[in-house]
């Protein structure tokens, strides 16, 4: 793996996080390049969830750094961290279920705009025009995830696959440098999983970088260019597929967990 | 089907024993009766609900703004000539039915887009109410400059309750606003230096602009006309803003709402500030009509009432809240001739609302997002491109 200092767009620096006694991820080094799609995987509560928390600032890490861009971003709090340039998705999805398929994305194209209260009761000019780019941009992303033709439809009214594309799109509309994706595929059918992969290819052709949770290894393994492997919080791979898929720890996590829960 | 005739045997079932205690057992039965002639009269209706649901949308959504328009200004004409066509007693009940509309608009944004449930919202009418009337009596201030002070001073009340509150949601945030609403009532009623405990403040100013010193009825209710058109016109405003949709977001959920870089401290004191500011308008105006206030007039059930409307009308929907508020002001006065029955009439009202449109009278329409008639264009193409392609 290239480790070109400049081309470096995420870093975390022994990253930690406890609950109580339980050490849910300990000392994490991890290190992102941009325009690559990087996969994070491991067993069930290996604590990949965890370690989205602690970068997107849900979760203040226990102890160790964040780097994204060349700034600290330890201790920022989510909506400062999703201004940075970070935007992510939720395991289980998470979307203004009661707003339109249009709404949700204008909630996240409007994050690159002021909201002021003047602005809002006056409607001035300014303002209208912002709203025009907040709703074409959003239109925009409507069709690059092809929701367009359930722009009016309410959220909650979708297919599990489109409910996750839309997930997908709203966060895509705040306009990330990085993206995170926790188990986008998950309970999809082949059909589906098959579309996810060639959008998750298109926004890669955008020039964002993803990193990516996933259960699904024939997945990951087509499209990631690089893979780090978490078990009981602790990284204990990294590497391309085909390095990752040979190394010994990792084949070990693998089938002793299933030993373990066969 | 058979789940709506259940709700209805129950619901009336339980009506009638819970009122024979009142009415004797010869008037609960014919209140039973009434009961069933409502529910046959519901199953009629039943079957269409679909098509008048469709119409509804249809009507609140696109086309014909001529006929929106024309509707609106049929309902202005009526509102405006309303002191000529009737008598003193009906334009106290519109001035106070205005009234209410302005604090269940004010509410609405706390509970109805913010999803923030208050149950101490009268608090910030007390506030209003009590900062006109100290600073007209004590300070000798003009209603035009105080007005605006009552606003500010609820408002800061609002960011005073929201600040501990931040964390909270749902029961528990409901219990700790109820405290806080009992809390400024208490302190009202004790506090005699000040407030003049139980007794109140009497001989508040009324307001004077240009030689008119407001002292009719219909003075008041052009004065509320005036200030309910600006709270409908901000709440609108506010409510196809980015803020209004930052609200919603946050409602729907707070933690995706923060992924996608919304402040949400700042969005919820923002709601609970606006929201009181609004009610400390119409305490000022409620200070400045009856020209003495008491913490009489700041129950915990003037809580319920006002978060009522919002809800009966259809939580987060203006024309909704309005409506619920009008209804709720109108439907009590209109049941005086019923004399006892009047508040079991009424309950009876609201629980089956509450059972057979959950959502309100509007609730649960979302309007459609007007875009720039070109970005309207394109999406439309798109649409029907993609449905060509379907059906292929
Ligand atoms: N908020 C929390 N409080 C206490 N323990 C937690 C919390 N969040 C996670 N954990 C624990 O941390 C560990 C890692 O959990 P995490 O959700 O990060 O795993 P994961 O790798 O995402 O697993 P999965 O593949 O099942 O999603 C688990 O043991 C879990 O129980
Ligand atoms: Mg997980």
């Amino acid at each position: 793996m290239m480790l070109n200092k400049n081309n470096i767009l995420l870093e975390t620096k022994n990253i930690t996080k406890t609950f109580g006694g339980i050490h849910a991820i300990e000392d994490v080094n991890l290190h992102i390049n941009k325009g690559e799609i990087n996969a994070l995987i491991g067993p069930n509560g290996a604590g990949k969830t965890t370690l989205f928390n602690c970068i997107t600032g849900f979760y203040p890490p226990t102890k160790g750094r964040i780097i994204f861009n060349g700034e600290d971003i330890t201790g920022l709090k989510p909506h400062q961290i999703a201004e940075t340039g970070m935007a992510r998705t939720f395991q289980n999805i998470r979307l203004f279920a009661e707003m339109t398929v249009m709404e949700n994305i204008l909630i996240g194209s409007q994050c690159r705009y002021r909201m002021t209260l003047l602005g809002a009761i006056l409607n001035d000019k300014r303002t209208k025009n912002e709203e025009r780019e907040i709703s074409r941009k959003a239109l925009q992303y409507l069709r690059f995830t092809g929701l367009s033709k359930f722009a009016n439809h309410l959220a909650r009214n979708l297919s599990y696959g489109d409910q996750r594309r839309l997930e997908l799109a709203r966060a895509l509309a705040t306009e990330p440098k990085l993206l995170l994706l926790d188990e986008p595929a998950a309970g999809m059918n082949l059909n589906e999983t098959k579309g996810l992969m060639e959008l998750i290819k298109k926004i890669k052709d955008e020039e964002i970088t993803i990193l990516l949770i996933e259960h699904d290894m024939r997945m990951v393994m087509k499209i990631a260019d690089t893979i780090t492997v978490l078990d009981h919080g602790i990284k204990i791979a990294e590497g391309t597929p085909k390095e990752v898929q040979k190394n010994e720890k990792v084949i070990e996590a693998y089938i002793g967990r299933r030993r373990r829960t066969a | 089907m058979m789940q709506d005739i259940k709700k209805w045997a129950f619901g009336s079932l339980w009506l009638f024993i819970l009122t024979i205690p009142f009415l004797g057992i010869i008037n609960a039965l014919y209140f039973l009766v009434s009961l069933i002639v409502l529910a046959i009269l519901w199953f009629i209706y039943k079957p269409f609900e679909q098509n008048i649901l469709d119409v509804q949308s249809k009507l609140l959504q696109l086309p014909m703004p001529s006929i929106r328009w024309s509707l609106y200004f049929v309902i202005a004409i009526l509102v405006l000539i309303l002191p000529f066509i009737s008598d003193q007693y009906i334009t106290n009940v519109a001035t106070s039915a205005i009234t209410y509309i302005v604090l269940a608009l004010g509410l609405n944004i706390v509970v109805g887009f913010a999803g923030l449930l208050d149950l101490g919202y009268v608090a910030f009418y007390a506030v209003g109410a009590y900062s006109y009337a100290l600073l007209s009596t004590k300070a000798g201030l003009s209603f035009w400059a105080v007005l605006p002070l009552s606003a500010i001073m609820a408002a800061i009340f609002g960011i005073i309750l929201g600040f501990p509150t931040l964390r909270l949601r749902g029961d528990y945030l409901a219990i700790v606003t109820l405290g806080f609403g009992e809390m400024i009532r208490i302190t009202l009623n004790n506090w005699d230096s000040v407030t003049g405990g139980p007794n109140g403040i009497l001989n508040i100013k009324g307001p004077a602009t240009l030689g008119l010193s407001f002292s009719q009825p219909h003075h008041y209710y052009y004065l509320i006309i005036i200030i309910g058109i600006f709270t409908i016109f901000a709440v609108n405003r506010l409510n196809n803003s980015r803020i209004g949709r930052a609200w919603v977001a946050i409602r729907e959920d707070e933690i995706a709402a923060e992924a996608m870089g919304i402040n949400i401290v700042k969005m919820k004191l923002l709601a609970f500030a606006l929201g009181a500011s609004f009610a400390g308008i119409a305490g000022g105006f409620f200070a400045s009509k009856m020209k003495f206030v008491s913490p009489e007039s700041f129950t915990f059930f003037e809580s319920v009432i006002i978060l009522c409307m919002v809800v009966l009308g259809g939580m987060g929907s203006i024309p909704g809240v309005i409506l619920g508020a009008v209804v709720l002001i109108i439907l009590p006065e209109s049941l005086r001739g019923f004399q006892n029955y009047r508040m079991i009439i009424f309950g009876a009202a609201m629980v089956l609302i509450m059972l057979f449109r959950p959502q309100g009278f509007i609730g649960g329409v979302r309007r459609r997002l007007e875009l720039h008639p070109e970005d309207e264009k394109i999406l439309k193409q798109e649409t029907e491109s993609l449905y060509d392609v379907k059906q292929k």
